[in-house]
Formats: C-alpha cells, structure tokens, sequence
C-alpha cells in the first residue's frame, strides 16, 4: 500500500497474544487514518455503553497516511477509547517521533485488547513484538520511564508511556510520547495505566511508500512554502510559540480569567506571555517529525523555588495555570507544566480544576479541612504542590484528580465547572468569541479548541475576520473548521497547518501519497463522515442535545472587564441552526438522509 | 567557487525534516533508517545536532577503499560511492572518525552524502537554517562576523 502502510498489530493483554493483521483498505479510504480511522474501528468492536475503565474498553494507537512522510507536519498519531473523564469518545492526538517510527515499523496502528495481570511494557522492534515485565517501571515519571526503557531496548527507541497519574488513573491522565508530547485530552493515560500497560516502545527500519513520488514533491513543496510564508506559521509561532495568543486574547478582551469569574482581561498579562518567554526562560524552539513551525518551546529555569528544566508551557497550560487561577509568575507556570509533563497529566484539565476549587474556596464551599492549605486565586505556589499532589493522589489531589465537574458537584456547585461534557473549557471566553462557545458546545469529547478552532477567523481573521460578537452565519463556519479539522487530524498532520493551508493542499498531499483520488469535496466530507459517526456513538452512549450547552456562567453573567465587558453567550441564537446546517433534526440526531449521505 | 554544507546546531529544531528530504531524494521513499544525514538529540539538554559528511579532502574513507569505489564528482567536490566496484568491505565505515558513512543492510550498500548532485534537499527543506549549502567562503565568513562582533562589543565597552 501507500501512505499506509497496511498492517494492524492487535495485542490481547489478558491472555497475551499478538496477531498482525491486515489493514481493512475500504474503511481506511473512508476514514483515513488516525482520529477518523482509530475510532471507527472502536465502534466496530467495542459496546459503546462499556466502563471507560474495564478490560473491554479498547485502547488503540492510530497513524494516518501521510504520518512519516514529508508531508508538511506530518508527525502525529491518535489514541483513541472510551473516555474516562467524558464518557465520550477519545481521540487525542500527539506529535513527536513515535508516530512515524511505528509506520516504520510496519505497523499502521496498534488495539490494545483487555487488561494484563500486573504491569507490563510492550516492545515493538520491526516485526519483533514482545510483551515485557514493566514492575520496575510502575512509579517512575516519563523521563525515567523513557531513559530506563532506551536503556533496555536500543538507544534509538520511541517511547510512549504514562506517568503516575496514568497509574493512579487520574481521570484526565495523558499519554507521553519522546519525553514530551501528549496524547493530552479526556484521560487516555488513565486507560493505559487500568490496563497495566505502563509503555509501547518502538523502533523501525522500514519505509512508508507513497503512490506518486513526483506529485507528492509538487504538493508538499507548494504545503511547505504557503507554511513558511504564512506570518502565523511562519513567523509568529516559531517566534513566541503558541503563547503569542496570550496578549491578542488579552487585548481583545476575552482571556478567561479566575476560573472564567473575572474575564476578559488579566492585569500583568504580558508577564506569561510568549513574547516574555522568548525574552526570559526559553532556550530553543523545538519541532515535531517533518515540521515546519517550530512552535515547541524548550525552557530553563535556572534558579529559585520554581528551578527546573523542560518543554513548554503551551498557550493553553500558560492560561490554565496563569489567567485562569490569577497567576502570573510564569517561573511557577513552567514548573507546573513539566510537572503534566513529567507526571502524565493534561495541563488544561489541571489548571483549570485548580481555578475551579479556589473559586470554591473563596465562596467558603471548601475549607482548609479538605485542602490542607488556603487556596486563592493568584497562588502560585499552589498550582505547583497541587499538580504534584493530583498525580500522586495525594491529600486534596485524590478531589482533584476527578476533574472540576466531579469536585464542583461534590460540594454543590456544579455550576462552577467550567466543562462541557465534564471536560475543561480551553483559554478563549466564549462570551467574547460566540462561535467558539457553538464549537465547545457541540464538540464530541467535550469542551475543546481543537476540534473547530474559530477563533481562527473570529479573533485572528484567519481565513476572513468574522465579528466575533456576531451570531450569524456562525454555524455554517463551525460546521466547515470542525469538518476539515477531522480530515486534518485523520490524515497524520498537524492542525496548526491549517492556519496557512486548506482542503486543496490536503487533498493534493492525500492523493499523491496514497493513489487514491481525493478531491476538496471528498476531504470535507470525510471530515463530515467522521464527526456524525462520533456523534452517533455519543447519542449510543445516553448523551442528548442537553448535553450540547455551556456552564450557565458563560450564558448569564456578562465579562466583567475590558473591551468586551457585558457580553455573554448566545448559545440559544447559534444551535438550532447548527443542527439544520448539520442535517441533524431539532434533537440533534442526524437523520437516516444524512447517514445515507455519508455513508454511515 | 566550490559550495560547502554548512551546519548550525543552535538553529536546529529536531524536526529531522532533512532526514525525510534526504532518503527521499536519493530512494523515493521514507526510510530514515536511510538517510546520510541524521540529526542526533541531548534531549536533557535541549540540543539537536544534524551531521552528514562534510567532503573531507584528505578523505580517510578514500584512503582505505581497496577498490576505488569512491570517486570525486569534479562538479560539486562530492565523494560518490560507485556501487558496481565498491565491494561492500566496509572499511571506509570504520576509517571514517565522524560516523558520516553507514552501511544500509536492507539494500546492501554504502550509504554517505553525495550532496543531491549539487542540490542537497536537507539544506533545501530545513526550515530554521540550520543546514545551509553556500560558498565557502561566505559560509564562514558569517561565522567570523558573528565572531569578530565580539571583540567589536569588547572595544566599545572598553572606550
């Protein structure tokens, strides 16, 4: 095959069996890859009413067809299961080198199959495959997983694994990958570390083909230079990293602030931004496999309390940890941040569950008796210790390590969690931004940017610049970004792309690599294929249009401050046609029509 | 004037975009296994360095093959395995002290950079300037600049 590789590694860990099969070639050109093609072969296998943590829930690592190849961005993979934190389904999605080297392995993707009886690793060395003994792993961080493990196996291994927090099955635990990278969102890590799977280690020596050698030069190389020449992809997130939004939401006036209570401005805001960064802590841009941006950052802190060595923090973990608990040292912001990397846990989840507990705090709902500590917005030490202590399980952390929906709910303050679906709202105030409150609402693994990222053209004006406080027409572009971006994600490259390059390009990079004829119309519509079929697995699984809504906050009480003070979300102007643009009936169910259509 | 591959490990970003580049050019296909250039990570430092043979003149590798199978492309200064004489006796591997020649067991042969005839595509795709391919001459003179800009801040401080 080209651009996939065409095998599937199945590895039963209950009774340990290994079987390589074939890649299904009908429901890889339908679905791609990755995102698309790893969930589609959950359902096919697995009751979508099964625990997220039982032996039943799979948990499958999925490339897709340009991953590995020149493709510009081309370095991501998914994990894709039966959500923890959510009870909807996973898929998230990481970069780094792991996902290439298991093409170069052989392999397309990996399912994981039930539970082993005490905590292994898995070692893939071309088509060599061994279940190993993993005890002397079992509560060690990822840098010393990843070190002993490279170590064991062979210096040039990939390692994807989990930290303590996947162990102790924090709900939003992530999987890491060459140190890292995350599979970050909705808790795969606590999947990984229910099935005693502490690490899948990878090294391969083959090749990852493509069907037409000259066309694929002519579209990569057109890709790649609209991505150098672009000024946010090529200027402005190898400069400041992604934190570069943290000035533009900041001055547009929707940064969420102390837990979304105190939005849209965030006094000292500049002091975590991405241009202070460059100015202070970083040391080097970084890139995945095949990139072209460079948005990693690689940091030091080279003295004080917050002393420390590591990568990032992204925008997201810069808010979390910064605007969204009042804090702006962003020395404490870098070591909470390697600590989610260090320990396996999703940055915008923590953060956020942080701000939401010292909102109840400050409310009197919790006191010092459950957190063994005062807890006020703009406590920088304590988004550190806490982070620790939620891997751990620790103390207040065990509360924490359920996500904000679940503590919020415990003291009787549901409305406090700032979650769609339970999962955590990322850094835009949709107040400010109405079509991203449409796209958190509707998302299918709950409060997400990354799957219809709006702010693109509402605040960046990327590919037009829409009103952002306008309603109208906001449905029809949510459709079309959350459409692309699941083609995007399913193809093996990254999102960020998409800020210089658009279906053509994918189309043009898809159909070379693979000699199947995708044309614009066809991307758009696997993206389209691939986000009712996630719909209908979450409708399976009890989910309703009750579901599809925002914390009642962000629809009644205005933003407090800055330019866009007084406004709120106008969830209820935007869903309705959301759903007819859909295709979906009043109750947000697809209907047998548009099934047909897509061939679901 | 001869061009020369130049290499800037503080540009690098560990995007290994030139090792892709690199065995696509020369196989068609995504093999990294097979690259003549790789770019080698301290991750607990935060350090990618990319290497691949620079063209010694003096060459070791040359020196030690026993069957002329390395010969100098007159145009680019390149040394070029000639794969039907080389005998696969893997000696230039082991006289080369930079590691720059390997051996590629899946195609049996030698695999080192042969500078893409003159276009090498990991200059061409690195997308920090980490890999550049310029004249000699200018290609270290920006580095005695760099440089000599020191002893420009040393004179000022001292005025």
């Amino acid at each position: 095959m080209y651009g996939w590789v065409g095998q599937i590694l199945r590895i039963n860990l209950t009774n340990g069996t290994i079987k390589k099969e074939a890649l299904d070639q009908a429901e890889a050109r339908k679905y791609l890859g990755a995102r698309g093609l790893g969930t589609r072969l959950w359902i096919k296998e697995v009751d979508p009413k099964v625990e997220p943590l039982s032996a039943e829930n799979n948990l499958i690592f999925m490339t897709g067809p340009l991953t590995g190849t020149l493709a510009t961005n081309g370095g991501r993979y998914n994990v894709v299961c039966k959500a923890p934190l959510t009870g909807a389904m996973a898929a998230s999605n990481s970069g780094g080198y792991w996902g290439p080297e298991l093409k170069y392995a052989g392999y397309d993707g990996i399912i994981f199959e039930g539970k082993a009886e005490k905590p292994v690793y898995v070692w893939i060395n071309d088509d060599q495959v061994e279940i190993r003994c993993a005890e002397h792993l079992w509560g060690k961080d990822v840098i010393e997983t990843t070190d002993t493990l490279r170590a064991e196996t062979d210096f040039d291994a990939k390692v994807a694994c989990i930290g303590p927090a996947g162990e102790n099955l924090v709900k939003f635990a992530c999987i890491m990958n060459d140190y890292t990278r995350a599979a970050g969102r909705s808790g795969v890590g606590a999947v990984m570390g229910f099935k005693n799977l502490k690490a899948v280690v990878v090294k391969g020596s083959g090749a990852v083909r493509v069907a037409d050698p000259d066309g694929f030069l002519e579209a990569l190389t057109k890709a790649r230079q609209m991505v150098r020449s672009h000024p946010v992809t090529g200027t402005g997130l190898g400069l400041y990293g992604t934190e570069i939004l943290i000035n533009i939401l900041d001055q547009t006036g929707a940064l969420p602030v102390n837990n979304f209570r105190d939005s849209g401005t965030f006094p000292n805001a500049d002091a975590t931004s991405g241009e202070t960064l460059a100015k202070t802590y970083l040391v080097r841009n970084k890139g995945c496999m095949g990139c072209a941006i460079g948005c990693g950052r690689i940091v030091n802190v080279p003295d004080g309390p917050f002393k420390g060595f590591g990568e990032g923090p992204e925008y997201e973990a810069g808010w979390s940890y910064g605007a969204d608990c009042g804090v702006d040292n962003l020395a404490a912001i870098i070591k909470a941040n390697n600590y989610c990397n260090e320990l396996g846990l999703d940055p915008i989840t923590m953060g956020s569950t942080i701000a939401c507990a010292m909102e109840l705090f400050e409310i009197g709902a919790i006191t010092e008796k459950e957190t063994g500590r005062a807890l006020r917005f703009g406590d920088a030490e304590a988004i550190v210790e806490l982070t620790r202590q939620t891997a751990y399980r620790e103390g207040f952390g065990d509360e924490l390590a359920e996500g904000s929906y679940r503590l919020a709910t415990k003291y009787g303050h549901p409305e406090l969690s700032m979650s769609v679906k339970k999962q955590e709202l990322p850094a835009y105030d949709p107040r400010g931004v109405q079509g991203i409150g449409l796209n958190y609402a509707t998302s299918n693994r709950g409060g997400c940017h990354v799957r219809g990222y709006m702010t693109s053209p509402e605040v960046l004006g990327i590919p037009e610049k829409l009103d952002n406080l306008a309603t109208e027409g906001k449905a029809g572009w949510t459709k079309i970004f959350q459409d692309l971006t699941a083609a995007v994600d399913s193809s093996g490259i990254c999102l960020f792309l998409t800020f210089a390059i658009g279906a053509p390009e994918v189309a043009a990079q898809l159909s070379t690599a693979t000699g199947v004829e995708y044309t614009v119309d066809d991307v758009l519509k696997i993206g389209e294929r691939i986000w009712n079929m996630e719909r209908l697995f979450n409708l399976a699984n009890g989910f309703t249009k009750d579901d599809d809504t925002l914390p009642p906050r962000l629809l009644k009480e205005p933003i407090k401050v800055g330019p866009l003070k007084g406004a709120v979300n106008k969830l209820s102007e935007m869903l309705p046609e959301y759903y007819k643009v859909r295709g979906w009936d009043e109750d947000g169910r697809p209907t047998p029509e548009k099934l047909e259509e897509l061939g679901l | 004037m001869a061009k020369v591959l130049m290499i800037d490990p503080g540009k690098c970003i560990s995007c290994r975009t030139c090792e892709l580049a690199c065995v696509f050019k020369h196989d068609r296909e995504f093999r990294p296994s097979a690259a003549r250039v790789n770019v080698v990570q301290f991750e607990k430092e935060g350090i990618s360095v990319p290497l691949m043979c620079l063209q010694c003149e003096t060459a070791a590798c040359l020196k030690v093959c026993p069957t002329g199978a390395l010969k100098k492309n007159a145009a680019t200064g390149a040394l070029e395995v000639d794969d039907d004489r080389c005998i696969r006796c893997k000696m230039c591997i082991n006289a080369c002290p930079f590691g720059n020649a390997t051996f590629d067991a899946v195609k049996n042969r030698v695999l080192r950079c042969d500078l893409c005839g003159g276009d090498p595509q990991c200059a061409k795709f690195c997308p920090g300037g980490a890999i550049t391919y310029v004249e000699a001459t200018s290609g270290t003179l920006a580095k005695k600049r760099a440089y000599a800009a020191k002893f420009k801040e040393a004179l000022e401080v001292a005025k």
